[in-house]
């Protein structure tokens, strides 16, 4: 079984968690046009890569985010949300990653999961 | 008797026609570029051919003929969906499959067999009723059976109550069959090379040329090819080559697995699918069990097999068939399935001129390759959305009008 690494209850079978998708911000409901919600809905950049995703840890309700490539299947790290908003407050100015390091990714358990 | 035959009788040479006609070298130009042989370009560039006598068409195919997601799937052709426009779609496509042997002058073992999709609770009994009642408004043989009903059909079948989930009944669709899946694609390539169409495999499209809006030719690992008129039918990359001509999409991409048991006599004659426990199955003509699941449970370009997708698969086999503990699997694979949010393809014009575009095709495509290879032909040709496939097109999403096809479109989401 693959191992997730939730960043409030640790390493957990993959099959305990839901996927969320690709991460991509959310128009603004006030001022958003119907292309912009079919955007946001509907299309998908559908990355052969590393991606940014959302996943849910499903018994605990607690919706984070992974770094993953969709190639390699390989989880490369997970973060909470407030994590993934430093970095990118952090990444728009110009300075460097934030000290703080991130739960690192997941592990796969013996050859079977391979 | 025939002078030709008598003739042939008589000649010391008796010249075998070649299976499929290649051409080594690619051409400046052609009226069609279709990127992608697999069973939809292939059906495309056929009827291109003989239905709108349109014949300087090139396929192009980055790896081998028909050799993605044409040869990963599990061969099941049925109508029986929820949608009347999708009823509609699939119901044509399998009235092409009943006449494809003779249409295509090649074996594609089309064979009938009944189509079960289990119930194993209420709200799975109202989705049966519902796309009965739908079926039988579009003429689409289905109906709701009891459970009694579905062992007297299928005998070999556990419907007894000491299963984790009994089965309750099934929408029974007699038409559903299942078909040699590589014969259908070899025989499109092979009636559309007789008539001139050009298959180039090992041709990988690089980057799509696009002038004032407009789609112009391919820049290939061979060289730079144009066209009048380019369409994309790339199961598994539709993405990634639809990037490549400026358009994002609605699909996720998800693998899907499947495996066989070794062969053995005929012991299912139907195709058995419940959509509660995940599973599905039939007999191939070669005595093996063909078997799957629903798709993978997060997005992966990877064919790689699970082991959670086999323990959940045959947890649940087993209690439908225990015979099958007897059975031991012989190999296993991956296809790449392009999900759409509503669970129908994506067909048709694009908001690029001149380019077109067969997609979305997530667990559904081998049984729609007939019809749509006609109606995309038919797209092609005359630069306009046949009525069968405008609730199909891409612009759905511009104007939130969905095909939902999830109650339908296979096992469990």
């Amino acid at each position: 079984m693959k191992i997730l690494n939730c960043p409030l209850n640790g390493p957990r079978n993959i099959s305990e968690f839901v996927w969320g998708g690709e991460m991509k911000p959310m128009p603004d409901p006030a001022t958003a046009t119907d292309a912009q919600w079919t955007d946001f809905l509907f299309l998908e950049d559908n990355t052969a890569g590393e991606i940014t995703e959302w996943w849910l840890h499903a018994p605990t309700n607690y919706w984070f985010i992974a770094r993953r490539n969709t190639l390699t299947d390989e989880i490369i790290e997970t973060m909470t949300y407030d994590a993934y908003l430093a970095r990118q407050k952090a990444n728009a100015s110009g300075e460097a990653e934030p000290a703080a390091k991130p739960t690192t990714g997941g592990t796969e358990t013996g050859a079977t999961s391979a | 008797m025939p002078f030709a035959l008598l003739k042939y009788a008589l000649s010391r040479e008796h010249p075998d026609d070649p299976h499929f006609r290649w051409k080594p070298d690619l051409k400046k130009t052609y009226d069609v570029i279709i990127i992608g042989a697999g069973g939809h370009g292939l059906a495309a560039a056929y009827h291109l051919a003989k239905d709108h006598g349109i014949t300087n068409i090139a396929v192009l195919e980055k790896g081998w003929l028909a050799g993605g997601n044409t040869a990963r799937n599990t061969t099941i052709v049925r109508a029986n969906y929820l949608t009347p426009e999708g009823v509609a779609f699939y119901k044509e496509s399998v009235e092409l499959f009943r006449t494809l042997s003779n249409e295509l002058d090649i074996n594609v073992m089309y064979s009938e067999r009944g189509h079960f999709t289990l119930a194993h609770t209420d709200a799975a009994m109202r989705t049966a009723r519902w796309r009965a009642e739908v079926n039988k408004h579009m003429g689409v043989n289905s109906e709701v059976i009891d459970a009694a009903e579905v062992k007297r059909i299928c005998p070999t079948m556990n419907v007894t109550d000491d299963a984790r989930y009994p089965v309750l009944g099934a929408l029974y669709h007699p038409p559903g069959a299942i078909a040699r899946h590589d014969a259908v694609a070899w025989g499109y390539a092979k009636e559309a090379m007789k008539r001139g169409v050009e298959v180039h495999t090992q041709t990988e499209v690089k980057k799509i040329l696009i002038e004032n809006g407009r789609a112009i030719g391919v820049e290939t690992n061979r060289g730079v090819i144009h066209g009048a008129k380019i369409m994309q039918a790339v199961a598994g990359s539709s993405s990634h080559v639809a990037r490549m001509a400026g358009l994002k999409l609605p699909i996720k991409t998800i693998p899907l697995q499947a495996c066989v048991s070794e062969p053995v006599k005929p012991i299912l004659d139907q195709i058995v699918v419940s959509g509660s426990l995940h599973v599905y199955i039939s007999q191939s003509a070669r005595g093996e069990m063909v078997m799957g699941g629903a798709t993978d449970a997060y997005g992966l370009y990877s064919s790689r097999s699970t082991l959670d997708f086999k323990e959940s698969l045959m947890g649940h086999m087993l209690e439908l068939f225990p015979f099958m503990g007897e059975l031991r699997i012989l190999r296993q694979w991956a296809g790449m399935a392009d999900m759409t949010p509503d669970f129908s393809p994506v067909m048709g014009l694009t908001p690029v001129e001149n380019y077109y575009i067969d997609a979305g095709w997530g667990t559904w495509g081998f049984k729609a390759t007939p019809v749509c290879g006609k109606r995309m032909a038919e797209c092609v040709a005359t630069g306009r959305q046949p009525d069968l496939l405008k609730p199909f097109a891409l612009s759905r999403f511009d104007t939130f009008d969905l095909v939902g096809e999830k109650g339908a479109a296979s096992v469990g989401h």
